[in-house]
């Protein structure tokens, strides 16, 4: 005990010396400085270089909760689908989802990640050419744009103007993100529905429950109990790994608390800042998450 | 004919599944296979060749293959990483045979290591000395992972230990480490190796970049390692540990001797999946500017005249990954499925 109070006094003592012979004031009173940066996309409010620093990393957290969420929502309805996919009696169908989850699952996310960026701001036409698959929604290497009701894009000089549109950035973080969660995803689910008896089904359907009773009053009960806590670790593993933004140019949180560092110099801030916003949201998940799992628990081995 | 019924048209749903999935095979596949095989380039000593073709551009990693593995090595110096790299593989497909799991295993490991130290840096056997910051490529992602694992793992042990104390200062520290690592994400930490480390730092000792991001690597590892072997430790018997204690066996007799030879040995196929979810890690350093495998390729694209061909090294990266973490998880299935309870009754004897 000793030792590690004496090793972390030690450890502060230089990190004062040389934060002096650095010139760095620690404290967090950059926050109300001018960030004199701009940020490429915002998510709810607009951003300029003339705010402070507190408002360019909350404009990195909204950014980060865009991603998350949207990435969380897709992922689970595509690991889902995956995930049954594989319990599928169609051999073809069950081995396609086997092979993706097999692929997806043995190579880096960052790698993923670079691989769709390129695919996206690289082999993708510009806008003058881009791809159609559907009606009024075009692939381009300046993103990809789709229709709201009433408002589709249109291509006007170099790029396209109303609709919705993802950035390059944005949708390479986001589709990496699904394709590399889903892929974990599916294998919860396959394990959840697998751990369901097969004489409870049996039970549930003499009882005279239909395919979609037994589905929802026996199978889902049973096999989420099974699916909930290892899901949680799942999405706060894609909170996490949507850090990853940094390396392809996402405004994320991450990315904009280590321009912050570069520029002011002020690391420590910049880490804790980034450490405590993302514990936070590590234990509100874990939180939420045990609270919707103690109500699908069977009643009385709640723990 | 009967199997095809049986599979893949043993309803109407799932006939229609087939179809779809054979129609849009074959929309895809044939323009797929044109650009990765029948219209791509394989060898070129000119760019150019690679530009008027329509297909892909494997020449650029023919081309490239000795900079993606090798980082900036000195090149005549190239064997020494590459024989390295083989002698690292070689070392864990030996670790990986259930013959060799005894005490002779901790001395091959020294000796392997210190083979490859002598190999990287030289300096002795009238090999010229390089310095790590001229290591790069596949070897450094190997190192990465295979020291972060050989120095985390130790420490796992004692975190997972110190988690399941009766002190309370002990198991408080513990718990809060752990949480701590796994609640942030790995790039924050290292981050923190690289600019908010040199600050903790007396002045006038500097550690170096490679060194530091180690660091971050093995802290981060040793977290989650820290919860597989907890799960392995709560796996053996409570009547084991309390039957040791009544044999008079000391608390740390106890656990190396009895606790620890089960724990670990059920905690095998989750260990092996936290090895493959760290090796993969590795490949972060490239935002902290080291050269690893993915951050070689990375800086190949950068030549102007090879410009473009991401998907292609994206891919190539993607396979060499791949071939790694496939073969441990096939490892780790394995070892699953083996015969894991028939040999538990030998264990005690033979630790």
């Amino acid at each position: 005990m000793a030792a590690l109070a004496f090793a972390l006094g030690y450890l502060y003592c230089n990190a004062v010396q040389n934060l002096e012979a650095r010139r760095i004031a620690s404290g967090f009173a950059f926050l109300w400085r001018e960030a004199g940066f701009e940020i490429s996309e915002t998510t709810f409010h607009a951003f300029s270089a003339a705010d402070s620093y507190l408002h360019a990393l909350a404009a990195g957290l909204a950014n980060t909760f865009r991603v998350a969420v949207s990435g969380i929502v897709f992922a689970t309805v595509l690991g889902t689908l995956l995930g049954l996919a594989r319990l599928s009696p169609n051999w073809l169908l069950a081995r396609l989802a086997a092979a993706y989850v097999e692929l997806v699952r043995n190579v880096p996310l960052l790698v993923q990640l670079f691989f769709w960026y390129t695919v996206i701001s690289d082999s993708l036409p510009a806008p003058a050419a881009a791809l159609q698959p559907l009606p009024d929604v075009f692939l381009s290497n300046r993103g990809i744009f789709f229709p709201l009701p009433g408002d589709a894009p249109v291509l006007a000089g170099f790029n396209f103007t109303g609709g919705a549109s993802l950035t390059p950035e944005f949708a390479a973080l986001l589709i990496g993100l699904v394709t590399y969660t889903a892929a974990f995803i599916a294998e919860i689910v396959r394990a959840g529905i697998l751990s369901v008896p097969r004489g409870q089904v049996e039970a549930a359907r003499s009882l005279g429950l239909g395919e979609r009773g037994t589905l929802r009053f026996v199978v889902l009960p049973l096999a989420l109990r099974l699916i909930v806590p290892p899901m949680t670790s799942q999405y706060l593993n894609l909170a996490k790994n949507s850090s990853l933004a940094v390396a392809i140019g996402y405004p994320d949180l991450v990315s904009i608390a280590n321009t912050t560092m570069n520029q002011t110099g002020q690391s420590i801030e910049g880490i804790a800042v980034i450490m405590g916003v993302f514990l936070t949201i590590s234990l509100s998940i874990s939180a939420l998450m045990n609270g919707y799992n103690r109500r699908v628990a069977l009643k009385g081995m709640a723990r | 004919m009967k199997w095809l019924r049986a599979n893949l048209f043993s309803s109407w749903p799932s006939a229609l599944a087939t179809l779809a999935i054979l129609g849009l095979a074959g929309r895809l596949l044939p323009p797929f296979l044109d650009w990765a095989v029948v219209d791509a380039v394989w060898r070129a000593a000119d760019p150019r060749a690679c530009r008027e073709a329509h297909g892909a551009c494997w020449a650029f990693i023919a081309e490239k293959h000795r900079f993606i593995l090798f980082g900036t090595y000195p090149f005549e110096q190239q064997w020494r990483p590459a024989l390295a790299t083989a002698l690292l593989i070689l070392l864990w497909v030996f670790s990986s045979l259930k013959k060799s799991w005894n005490w002779r295993l901790p001395a091959v490991w020294a000796a392997g290591l210190a083979a490859i130290g002598v190999l990287m840096w030289g300096g002795v056997l009238g090999l010229p000395y390089v310095e790590n910051e001229r290591w790069g490529g596949l070897i450094l992602t190997l190192i990465l992972a295979t020291f972060g694992i050989a120095t985390a793992f130790p420490l796992s042990i004692l975190l997972a230990l110190g988690r399941r104390s009766a002190m309370p200062a002990v198991r408080w520290i513990s718990v809060a480490y752990i949480e701590l690592i796994r609640g942030v994400p790995l790039i924050s930490l290292l981050f923190m190796a690289s600019v908010m480390l040199p600050l903790f730092l007396p002045s006038g000792v500097t550690m170096d970049k490679l060194l530091r991001a180690q660091v971050a690597m093995i802290l981060f590892a040793a977290a989650y390692l820290a919860e597989v072997v907890r799960g392995g430790l709560q796996s053996v018997a409570r009547h084991q540990e309390e039957t040791a204690d009544a044999l008079g066996l000391s608390w740390w007799n106890r656990m190396r001797l009895v606790i620890l030879p089960q724990a670990l040995r059920a905690a095998i196929p989750p260990l092996v999946n936290t090895f493959i979810g760290f090796f993969k890690d590795t490949s972060l350093v490239v935002i902290i500017g080291l050269f690893d495998l993915l951050s070689t390729v990375k800086v190949s694209l950068q030549d102007p005249a090879w410009s473009g061909y991401g998907v292609e090294a994206y891919l190539f990266v993607s396979a060499v990954y791949f071939v790694f973490c496939n073969a441990m998880s096939r490892y780790s299935r394995g070892l699953e499925r083996g015969p894991a309870h028939g040999a538990q009754p030998r264990l005690l004897g033979e630790s």
